[in-house]
């Protein structure tokens, strides 16, 4: 399996993501700027990254400018193919732009930036980045950001729930969720959903920052664990 | 608003901050009057921002050798500290004081781009950020805003920027009203061999501007910054930047992939004085000259006056000197980026820069007279003691009654604004990207940072307790350098250098000066025995805030004098961590250093008993020495479980500290020998609190004797609540939830 991490003006996790996908899991894992009009080398099995940062700046709504560079095009049509597409944080937001995930990320409700350890309890094994997870473990992964509070139409929100979209909710260590664990005031605690083809995820936290012993938090591995041994395991299959 | 040049007389060289003296040596210099511009360049360089002109005396005193430092402090834009396997820590620490106090969002903001463009301009690549806050009275709704503001500035540019907010520390008290500190430290990493220097060497060579185009923004900022704060300040905005963290960023990559290239000469950033600083000091360091064409130079407006091109502090600017004949590559890179470049000169030889507009030369002037090192002033100011000093030493701890309840009085101070967390501050910070923040998840006195490529950590932490300082500043300054080191060895790492933050008044009060020269002395003292040398930093002098007098009328005064220190630490393995939490029940804590009967100048004498001044607490600098020395031995012969130093509100915060991070409770006693308030709450220095396994503790206890320093065992971790002297205090989680939640609870009233 094969990853490319776009890098964005202003990207600024994609050499966090390139370390753990690189140096901690050991993967093939290639830089690709954004100006980049197509995806050579890549196959449907293999993944694009769109890491955190501050694409542009953000300095309107976050990921709104990123969409439109070169690379989408291509990205859109490797996703629509069944490539695997995986969006952090500002990653997240631009694949909200870009429609390839439906709903949007808008300001956080207390207004700040944010950034500190959460808990996320998985909802769903059906998809390749959580299907190794437990459904009863809670996860403490880091978040950080200013636009991260999920919002879609009720009608989009009871679809991501009743097609298994949600794959991850904001809950307290104790794995309890509600109001008061949500750190951003997403509708319907949500952290993390995927496409109805399940081969496009998006997520606020970052998984990347929570791989590694040496950092003192590992619950971010197992969906890169998961990921790994999902799509290895249906090319054998 | 229409500026003219003025014709140039003595008044005119008296509004842009320059004395009769000044303006004669310029005369002499030029062999004639110099034109308006020349004059404005000639007055940045010497202002005291840039030319250092009222410190530099003693601030070469200051250690500043050692087998470790790979360039000389104040000979680049930052310290350059060897940390071994081929790499090497760029680290400085600056100030922006007074453009924070003025507009604090964008004051803060551009004093974090600035302080990281001084590190990567050198090629090192930033990968963690620090910074010292000081605010006046938190009650008041004009600090409110000043927080709110500066801390979103720094918390807005960094997160962009993409570096960690690693650590640092923020402090309330009065003299801090109107002129607060906003220090911004920068830590980066490059290969050894792989650093750019700031010359401009090769006449022939381009010089290219890079980055942001120039406009109309902090046109004499570095005067603005050398001259105290009036009430009218706010009329001066225009002398206040504007950031971009998004440019800033480009500019980051696009530098450090123009280095790889091969074709750059030399690179400085654009900060103080712009144009004018960065030509006249790459020139002089190389003893060329340079000739640059002002109507190349990329501007945001038309008919920019020769003056404003080169006093614009524009952000997100580099100068470039470029190898002649590979300009295409360096074109090539920036083009990437999609960022402006434009050659606007070429390298000479006659020693002087030369600026033309419209094809006339409009400024003509040696560089080397400009700079510091070469001809800029050189003053040393008379000092005396102030009055006040003598007037602190009269504080008799027997007339503070010592509490009746303790409980309340624990719960009083623990509830001060300078003990409290500051979550409420740091989590609007980004402290985890580039994944090398080890403390995120194991707290430790220092911010501990993994070095990728290496097995190795930094150790960074910034220091001073500025109350001390006031009360006397020889020994305060010590104890900042002694905090720092300690907070760096009781993380499991070996202090190597700092870098300084020289925060003081105005330099032409005689006991501002007093309080400078005795702060350095022991500053100085301390490095040498630490052995970490002095790799460069700012002074910034002139922060007095606005006093109201009953007839009306207004005075100044400075702040407390605040040398903040920024300390580097190196881990040789990451797994050298030590932390500062308690780990298990049962496990037994100890009191590392000897307590004093001593309430001096303590947070407890502050907020409980409203004493606001009395003299520093006791400080041995050997004895202190002698402490570190045991925790490191400790550590290394893996003997204790935790370490957490004793500072502000004395050893019950430190305690309480240690045990809340995982919910623990512990139970200890006091020595009737000591009044208990001094036992508490007293912060006399040089004192640790580790604890240790049953399993250890013979062992430990054995390496403790052979130490020579004075220890108490204390008690041990046990339950959920706290217990002193048999008395419960109540659950550690009410304790916590006070400490997590005070701060946000002020700042957030409106």
């Amino acid at each position: 399996m094969k990853f490319g991490v776009v890098v964005f003006p202003g990207s600024n996790c994609d050499d966090d993501m390139i370390h753990v996908l690189g140096t901690v899991m050991g993967q093939e894992v290639v830089k690709l700027w954004h100006k980049e009009e197509s995806l050579p080398g890549f196959a449907s099995g293999d993944c694009i990254v769109l890491p955190g940062g501050f694409s542009y700046g953000d300095y309107m709504r976050a990921g709104a400018i990123a969409r439109f560079s070169p690379i989408m095009n291509a990205v859109i049509e490797f996703a629509n193919q069944g490539g695997f597409v995986w969006g952090i944080c500002n990653g997240f937001q631009i694949l909200c732009e870009a429609g390839l995930l439906p709903g949007a990320l808008l300001r956080n409700q207390h207004q700040k930036f944010i950034c500190k350890n959460v808990f996320l309890k998985t909802q769903t094994n059906n998809s390749p980045i959580t299907a190794e997870l437990s459904l009863d473990q809670a996860l403490k992964i880091p978040i950080a950001h200013a636009e991260g509070r999920f919002h879609a139409d009720e009608a989009t929100l009871q679809s991501l729930q009743d097609n298994d979209q949600i794959l991850f909710k904001y809950c307290h260590a104790d794995g309890t969720i509600d109001a008061a664990a949500n750190p951003n005031g997403s509708a319907r605690d949500i952290a993390g959903i995927c496409n109805a083809k399940r081969n496009v995820f998006g997520m606020m936290p970052h998984p990347e920052r929570a791989a590694e012993a040496t950092l003192g938090n590992q619950d971010g591995k197992g969906l890169f664990t998961s990921l790994l041994n999902t799509v290895a395991a249906e090319m054998i299959g | 608003m229409q500026i003219t040049e003025p014709q140039v007389t003595f008044e005119t060289a008296k509004k842009l901050g320059l004395t009769q003296d000044e303006f004669d040596k310029i005369k002499s210099i030029l062999g004639r009057v110099p034109n308006f511009t020349e004059l404005s360049i000639f007055s940045v360089m010497w202002s005291e921002h840039c030319s250092y002109k009222n410190s530099i005396t003693y601030l070469k005193k200051l250690p500043r050798e050692g087998k470790r430092l790979l360039v000389e402090a104040g000979e680049e834009n930052a310290g350059l500290v060897d940390i071994g396997d081929g790499l090497a820590c760029a680290f400085k620490i600056e100030s922006h004081n007074h453009p924070s106090a003025i507009e604090p969002y964008q004051g803060a903001a551009t004093g974090v781009g600035g302080i990281h463009r001084d590190i990567f301009t050198m090629g090192a690549r930033p990968i963690a950020a620090l910074n010292s806050l000081r605010f006046g009275n938190i009650d008041l709704k004009h600090t409110r805003h000043l927080v709110k503001g500066v801390v979103s500035g720094i918390g807005n540019y960094g997160n962009c920027f993409g570096v960690p907010t690693v650590g640092g520390e923020v402090y309330f008290n009065d003299c801090y009203n109107q002129n607060i500190l906003v220090n911004a430290m920068s830590v980066g990493i490059v290969k050894v061999g792989e650093t750019v220097s700031a010359v401009a060497d090769g006449p022939g060579n381009p010089i290219f501007i890079v980055g942001s185009a120039t406009g109309k923004d902090g046109i004499h900022g570095a005067t603005f910054a050398s001259a105290d704060l009036t009430e009218d300040s706010a009329d001066d905005l225009p002398a206040v930047q504007v950031g971009d963290p998004f440019q800033e960023k480009l500019l980051l990559e696009a530098s450090l992939e123009a280095i790889k290239t091969g074709a750059v000469v030399g690179m400085q950033d654009m900060g103080a004085a712009g144009i004018t600083c960065s030509c006249s000091e790459m020139s002089a360091k190389s003893g060329t000259g340079m000739l640059v064409d002002l109507d190349k130079v990329p501007t945001r407006q038309a008919n920019m006056k020769p003056f404003e091109i080169l006093l614009s502090e524009s952000q997100e600017r580099m100068l470039i000197i470029g190898e002649k004949g590979k300009e295409h590559l360096l074109e090539a890179v920036f083009e990437k980026w999609d960022l402006e470049c434009e050659i606007i000169g070429e390298v000479t030889d006659t020693g002087h820069i030369e600026f033309m507009q419209n094809g006339v030369r409009v400024a003509h002037v040696p560089s080397e007279p400009l700079v510091l090192g070469g001809g800029a002033p050189v003053y040393q100011r008379a000092y005396a003691e102030p009055a006040y000093v003598a007037e602190l030493k009269k504080f008799n701890a027997a007339s503070i009654a010592v509490p009746t309840d303790f409980v309340a009085t624990a719960k009083q101070l623990f509830a001060a604004p300078n003990i409290v967390s500051k979550r409420w501050v740091y989590e609007q910070y980004d402290s985890m990207v580039r994944t090398n923040s080890m403390s995120t998840n194991k707290p430790s006195d220092a911010a501990l940072v993994r070095v990728k490529g290496s097995e190795k950590a930094l150790a960074v932490t910034t220091d001073c307790n500025s109350a001390y300082v006031y009360a006397d500043p020889y020994v305060g300054a010590m104890i900042a350098v002694s905090e720092a080191a300690r907070n760096i060895v009781c993380s499991g790492g070996e202090p190597v250098a700092i870098t300084n933050c020289l925060n003081f008044g105005n330099p032409y009060d005689t006991g501002v000066y007093w309080q400078f020269v005795h702060a350095l002395k022991g500053m100085g003292e301390a490095c040498e025995k630490f052995n970490t040398p002095v790799t460069g930093g700012n002074v910034s002098f002139y922060n007095q805030s606005i006093v109201k007098q009953a007839d009306g009328s207004t005075t100044t005064e400075p702040v407390f004098p605040t040398p903040t220190i920024g300390m580097l630490g190196i881990l040789d393995h990451f797994s050298q961590q030590m932390t500062m939490d308690f780990k298990a029940e049962n496990d037994i804590i100890y009191l590392l250093g000897e307590t004093k009967e001593d309430i001096n100048c303590s947070e407890y004498l502050r907020t409980v008993h409203q004493v606001p001044f009395s003299p520093a607490p006791h400080f041995d600098l050997a004895e202190e020495f002698k402490v570190q020395k045991a925790v490191k031995e400790l550590i290394a012969a893996k003997l204790i479980q935790s370490a957490h130093d004793i500072s502000e509100g004395g050893l019950f915060v430190t305690l309480t500290e240690s045990a809340m991070v995982n919910g623990f409770g512990f139970r200890v006693q006091t020595e009737a020998s000591i009044r208990k308030d001094a036992y508490l709450f007293g912060e006399n220095q040089s004192r640790v609190v580790v604890s240790v396994t049953p399993a250890q503790q013979a062992a430990f206890e054995a390496a403790l004797a052979k130490t020579g320093i004075n220890s108490t065992k204390l008690g041990e971790v046990f339950g959920t609540d706290i217990e002193i002297d048999a008395e419960n205090y109540g659950p550690i989680k009410d304790w916590k939830h006070s400490y997590d939640h005070t701060l946000a609870n002020k700042i957030e009233v409106n």
